[in-house]
C-alpha cells in the first residue's frame, strides 16, 4: 500500500459530505478538568487550582491513577455547603485559599482558577477572582482562569480552554517576519524533533503554546502562522485569530501521511521549495513506514470501532484506515469541528460512519452486534467487553503517550497492536 | 473557614458511597443526575476492582445546553429507559453534588414516572458528606424501603426460633470497592458454617432487592463494617428486634471474640469450633525469629474500623509499639480517640493528607499500616509500609485468597505486615551500628531488593518536617582505613556497610586515631553497640 503523499493535493477539491449521526444520550466521557493531569507536566511553573467539590478532586486523582508526587502542582478548593448557601463570601474563601496556597508555593509563577460544574452553576465569577487576585499577586504571579467543567469542556475540551485562556497574556509579537506558532501540548521530546524537522526546512525560530514554562509565553500577531497539534482547539484557534494570527489548515501530525501534509502546510506557508521539502522529510518518512511494516501486517484488515473520546478520532480513524489498512466500523467523537478536520475528512473513505455525540447504550449495542476486532474506548467500558471477549485499547492512553510524529508512528501503531497480539498470545 | 484546600482526598463524594452499594447488588439500577464528566467513577470499579461488568448506574449527563432546557425530562427519560433496558427488580435515584444543584427533585420526577418496581430516593448532601456516609444512608434507605413493609408491629417480640431450625443471621456491610470485602465474606460465612449458623442474607455486596426484603427473616444480624451497615443494622434491630454484632473479627482475639458472641446471639456451642479452629499467627510471633518485631515502632491510619482493629492486633499480637493512630473518617472519631487513649497517643482525626504526612514525618515510624495514600509517604519517607484499609488500589484486590477477617484473616495479616520489615538475622546485625533514624531512611530490607533500597526522588515537603539533623559531624580530620580493616569492613553484609564505616570514622575522629585498623573497627562497633 502506497500512503506517501508526495505533492499532497490537500486543500483543492471539496470535502466529500459523511454522513455523520448525532447523539444525544448518556456520555461515557470525561470532563475537560481531566487535562489538567497533562497540563501541570508541561507547564512546569504553573498550579491549577480547581474551584469545585469533592467529586472534581476525586476525578483528578482517579484519572491520574497514581499519586507520584508529594505535592502535585494541582488542588481542588473544595466548596462545602456554607459556601453555596451564600452563608460565607465564598470570594473571600477562594482569596484565602489562593494567598495560603501562594505562600505554600513560591515556585509558582502561573496560577490557573480552574471552573468546574458546581461553581459554574452558581455562577461563582472566576474571571472577577482572577483579575482582583492578580491585583495582589502580579507580577510575581500571573492568575489566570478557564472552565473545565463538564456542563462545558469534554475531556480535552479543557487543554482548549486553559490554552484559550492563555492567548490574552501572549505579548504582541514585533517583527515583521512570519513566525509559526505550534498550538496544543507535544511531549517535549515529540517537540524537540519537530524543532529539528522544521530547522531543516529553513522554517524557524518555531514557538509553541503552551511553552514549557510560563515565563516563556510565545509572542503572537498578524505576523503570526500558526499549525494546530491537536484537533480540539476551536477555542484558542479563534482566540489567536482575533489577536491576527492565521491558521494553517493542514492534517493532524499522527502517522507517516499526517506528518507529513502537517509538516508541508508550513512548509507551503513559509515559501519553502519542494525539493527542499521532499529532500528533507523523505529520510523520515522512508524510516517511519520501515517501522510500521510490522504492524501493518498484524493490523490489517482488522475491524476497529472507535467510541467518542478525546477528539482524536478522526485523525486516528484516518491513519488506522489509510496507512494500516484497518476497516473502520464506526468512528465516534464527542464533537465534530468540520473546518479544523476539513484536511482529515478529506481523507477519510467517504462511506464511514461518523458518530458525533454519544448514547453510551445504543452504541454498546451498535458495537456487540458488530463484533469488531479492536474497540478504542475510555476505562469504564473496556474491562466490561473484555469479558464478553472483544479487544479493546484504552483510548486515554492516546492522550499521555508521544505519539505524533515520523518517530512515534510505529509507536502509535503498536498501542492498536499490542492488545490483539495479547489476544492471541493468551490460551483461551 | 468552609472552603478547604485539597490535594489528595481519602473519599470521594457520597454518591459514589451509593455506587459501591449498587454495584455490590445484583438486580438494582442506580438513575442518577449528573453532568457529564461524572461517569469518571465507572473506572474505579471496572478497573481497581477490574470488574467484568459496567456500574449499574445510569447518569444523565446533562451539558450547559441542557440546563437552558428541561433537566427534569433529560432525567425522566434516563430513568425510563434504564429501566426498559436494564429490568431491574428495584431503582435507587439521586442527584450527584453538581445534579443536586439544579433541584430537579429526583425522587419526584421517578414516581411521576410510576414504575412497577420499588424507587427509592437517596438524597445525599454531597456539600457535607462523604463516599462512606453515602454508602451507609443508601443502604439504610433499601434496607428501610424495602424490608419496611414486612415489619412486625412496633413492640411485638421476637418469637423463639423453633426447635430444630438451625440459626441464621445476616452478613452486612459489604460493598463493591471496599478493602478485602470479598474475602472477609467467603471467610466469615465459612466460619459461620462451622458453627452452625447459615447466612439468610448477604448485603449490599451480592445481595438483590428480592433478598433486602427477607433480611427480617434472620435471628440476628453481623456487621461486617459499621461505617456502612452500622446505620441499616441499628434500624433493624428497632424494627425486628434482631440484634447485631459488635466484634469485629480482625485479628486473633477479635475473632475468637467473635465467635463467642455469634455462639451467643446463635444460641450455639463455639467451644468445639474455638478449639479446632487455628491460625499461625500466635506460634509465629512467638518463634524466636519474630524477636525482631518486638518493640517496633507502628504509625496506623485508616477507615476506623479497620485501625481499631490493627492497633490491637499490633500491640497484643505481634508486640508492635503503636506511636500513633488516627482515622479520616470524622464520623467515627469518638472509636478512635478511645483507640488512642488505650495506647497513650494522640489520635489524628483528620481528611488532610498533608498533616497525616507530616504526622508520619515527625514520628519516623519503623512501620507504617495505612491506606493507598500512606503507601505514597512511606515510599516517600523510605519507610516499609502496609495496606491496611480503604481507599484502595488495583493491587489491593489480588488474585489470591486474601482475607483480612477470621483466622485465614489473621495468617495473611502476618505474612503482610512483617514481609516489608528486615528479617530477623538482619536486624541483629543493624543493632551492632545501631543509629535508628538514619537506619530507617537509608537501609532497606534485602529481600526487597535495589528498587527499596532509598526513598523516591521527588522530595516531600512536609509543613514541620522531622527536626533531627545527622548527628555525625566531621570533625576535619582525616582518617584512613588500613588494608585489612578495609577487608573486614567487606564482610559486613552490604546493607550495613556504609553505618559501619561512618560510626567507625565518627569514632577514630573522636578519640583522635589517625588510621582505622581492625582493632579499630571493633572499639568502634563496642562503642555504638550500646
Amino acid at each position: 500500500m502506497n500512503v506517501h503523499v508526495q505533492g499532497c493535493a490537500i486543500g483543492v477539491e471539496p470535502s466529500p459530505t459523511h454522513p455523520v449521526r448525532r447523539e444525544n444520550g448518556q456520555r461515557e466521557v470525561f470532563c475537560g478538568l481531566t487535562g489538567i493531569v497533562w497540563l501541570h507536566r508541561k507547564i512546569q511553573d504553573a498550579f491549577f487550582l480547581v474551584v469545585g467539590s469533592r467529586t472534581c478532586a476525586h476525578l483528578i486523582q482517579s484519572a491520574a491513577g497514581v499519586m507520584i508526587f508529594a505535592e502535585p502542582r494541582f488542588a481542588t478548593a473544595i466548596m462545602e455547603e456554607k459556601d453555596l448557601a451564600g452563608l460565607t463570601d465564598a470570594n473571600d474563601e477562594l482569596d484565602r485559599i489562593v494567598t495560603q496556597l501562594i505562600t505554600r508555593r513560591p515556585d509558582i509563577r502561573l496560577l490557573f482558577l480552574v471552573g468546574s460544574c458546581p461553581s459554574e452553576v452558581i455562577k461563582l465569577d472566576l474571571s472577577r477572582a482572577a483579575l482582583r487576585l492578580s491585583r495582589d499577586f502580579s507580577p510575581r504571579v500571573r492568575i489566570l482562569n478557564y472552565s473545565g467543567s463538564g456542563i462545558e469542556t469534554t475531556f480535552t475540551q479543557g487543554e482548549d480552554a486553559c490554552l484559550a485562556s492563555l492567548v490574552p497574556a501572549l505579548p504582541p509579537l514585533g517583527t515583521s517576519e512570519d513566525q509559526l506558532l505550534i498550538v496544543g501540548s507535544l511531549a517535549d521530546v515529540v517537540e524537540d524533533q519537530f524543532v529539528r524537522l522544521f530547522e531543516a526546512l529553513g522554517i524557524g525560530p518555531v514557538r509553541f503554546l503552551p511553552p514549557r514554562n510560563s515565563t516563556d509565553l510565545p509572542a503572537v500577531g498578524p505576523n503570526t502562522k500558526f499549525l494546530l497539534s491537536q484537533p480540539f482547539l476551536a477555542d484558542t484557534a479563534r482566540a489567536l485569530e482575533e489577536r491576527g494570527a492565521t491558521r494553517l489548515a493542514a492534517p493532524f501530525p499522527l502517522g507517516v501521511e499526517g506528518t507529513t501534509g502537517w509538516l508541508r502546510a508550513a512548509a507551503d506557508a513559509f515559501g519553502v521549495e519542494d525539493t527542499t521539502f521532499v529532500t528533507v522529510t523523505q529520510p523520515y518518512r522512508n524510516r517511519a513506514a520501515r517501522a510500521l511494516g510490522p504492524y501493518r501486517e498484524k493490523l490489517t484488515g482488522r475491524s476497529i470501532f472507535l467510541f467518542p473520546d478525546s477528539q482524536l478520532e478522526i485523525p486516528l480513524a484516518r491513519f488506522l484506515s489509510r496507512e494500516l489498512s484497518m476497516q473502520l466500523v464506526e468512528v465516534g467523537t464527542p464533537y465534530l469541528h468540520r473546518d479544523h478536520l476539513a484536511e482529515e475528512l478529506r481523507l477519510l473513505p467517504g462511506n464511514i460512519p461518523l458518530t458525533e455525540g454519544q448514547d453510551v447504550d445504543l452504541q454498546l449495542d451498535r458495537c456487540r452486534a458488530a463484533r469488531p476486532d479492536l474497540v478504542v474506548c475510555g476505562l469504564g467500558l473496556a474491562n466490561p467487553l473484555e469479558a464478553e471477549g472483544i479487544t479493546t485499547k484504552w483510548s486515554i492512553e492516546l492522550v499521555f503517550t508521544p505519539i505524533q510524529g515520523y518517530e512515534q508512528a510505529a509507536d502509535l501503531a503498536e498501542l492498536f497492536a499490542r492488545p490483539l497480539v495479547r489476544r492471541m498470545k493468551l490460551v483461551p | 473557614m468552609t472552603m478547604q484546600l485539597t490535594v489528595w482526598t481519602y473519599e470521594g463524594p457520597p454518591h459514589v458511597g451509593a455506587m459501591r452499594v449498587a454495584t455490590g447488588m445484583q438486580g438494582l439500577h442506580y438513575v442518577l443526575h449528573a453532568p457529564q464528566g461524572d461517569t469518571y467513577a465507572d473506572l474505579l470499579f471496572t478497573m481497581i476492582e477490574r470488574r467484568d461488568r459496567r456500574p449499574p448506574v445510569t447518569y444523565t449527563t446533562f451539558s450547559a445546553r441542557d440546563l437552558g432546557g428541561d433537566t427534569a425530562e433529560l432525567f425522566k427519560t434516563a430513568a425510563r429507559n434504564a429501566y426498559q433496558r436494564f429490568q431491574p427488580q428495584a431503582m435507587i435515584v439521586g442527584a450527584s453534588c453538581t445534579g443536586s444543584l439544579i433541584q430537579d427533585d429526583p425522587g419526584g420526577l421517578a414516581r411521576a414516572l410510576e414504575l412497577p418496581i420499588p424507587v427509592v430516593t437517596v438524597d445525599l448532601p454531597a456539600y457535607q458528606r462523604k463516599e462512606n456516609w453515602g454508602a451507609a444512608e443508601t443502604f439504610y434507605q433499601l434496607v428501610r424501603a424495602l424490608a419496611g413493609p414486612s415489619a412486625p408491629p412496633p413492640g411485638t417480640k421476637r418469637p423463639a426460633r423453633s426447635a430444630g431450625v438451625r440459626p441464621r443471621c445476616n452478613l452486612l456491610g459489604a460493598t463493591a470497592l471496599g478493602f478485602r470485602h470479598r474475602d472477609d465474606v467467603a471467610e466469615i460465612t465459612g466460619l459461620l458454617s462451622l458453627l452452625g449458623i447459615d447466612v439468610n442474607v448477604t448485603a449490599p455486596m451480592g445481595g438483590t432487592p428480592a433478598d433486602l426484603k427477607r433480611l427480617g427473616d434472620a435471628d440476628f444480624n453481623v456487621v461486617l463494617y459499621p461505617e456502612i451497615a452500622g446505620l441499616a443494622a441499628s434500624w433493624l434491630q428497632r424494627t425486628f428486634g434482631q440484634p447485631s454484632t459488635r466484634s469485629i473479627p480482625i485479628g486473633v482475639s477479635a475473632t475468637r471474640e467473635f465467635i463467642a458472641e455469634v455462639a451467643n446471639l446463635a444460641g450455639v456451642d463455639p467451644t468445639a469450633v474455638l478449639a479446632e479452629c487455628s491460625t499461625r499467627l500466635p506460634w509465629y510471633s512467638r518463634s524466636v525469629d519474630s524477636t525482631y518485631l518486638t518493640g517496633k515502632r507502628v504509625f496506623i491510619f485508616g477507615d476506623a474500623t479497620h485501625v481499631v482493629a490493627a492497633a490491637r492486633i499490633a500491640s497484643d499480637e505481634l508486640g508492635f509499639k503503636v506511636v500513633g493512630l488516627g482515622t479520616y473518617s470524622r464520623e467515627f472519631g469518638r472509636e478512635i480517640r478511645e483507640a488512642a487513649k488505650r495506647y497513650d497517643v494522640e489520635p489524628l482525626i483528620s481528611d488532610d493528607y498533608l498533616e497525616v504526612e507530616a504526622k508520619v514525618a515527625e514520628l519516623q515510624p519503623e512501620l507504617v499500616l495505612g491506606t493507598q495514600m500512606e503507601r505514597h509517604i512511606a515510599k516517600r519517607l523510605g519507610i516499609p509500609c502496609a495496606v491496611i484499609s480503604a481507599p484502595v488500589h488495583v493491587q489491593d484486590f489480588p488474585a489470591r485468597y486474601a482475607p483480612q477477617m477470621g483466622f485465614e484473616g489473621a495468617n495473611v495479616i502476618f505474612d503482610t505486615w512483617v514481609h516489608p520489615l528486615m528479617m530477623g538475622l538482619e536486624e541483629h546485625l543493624l543493632a551492632m551500628f545501631r543509629d535508628d533514624f538514619e537506619f530507617a531512611d537509608g537501609a532497606m530490607p534485602s529481600h526487597l531488593g535495589a528498587g527499596h533500597a532509598e526513598p523516591a526522588g521527588e522530595a516531600p515537603v512536609t509543613l514541620s518536617g522531622p527536626a533531627s539533623a545527622p548527628a555525625f559531624v566531621s570533625s576535619g580530620i582525616a582518617v584512613v582505613w588500613a588494608a585489612d580493616a578495609e577487608r573486614e569492613l567487606r564482610k559486613i553484609p552490604f546493607f550495613v556497610r556504609g553505618k559501619a564505616r561512618r560510626n567507625t570514622e565518627r569514632f577514630a575522629n573522636e578519640n583522635g586515631v589517625a588510621t582505622i585498623t581492625i582493632e579499630t573497627l571493633y572499639d568502634a562497633k563496642a562503642h555504638f553497640a550500646r
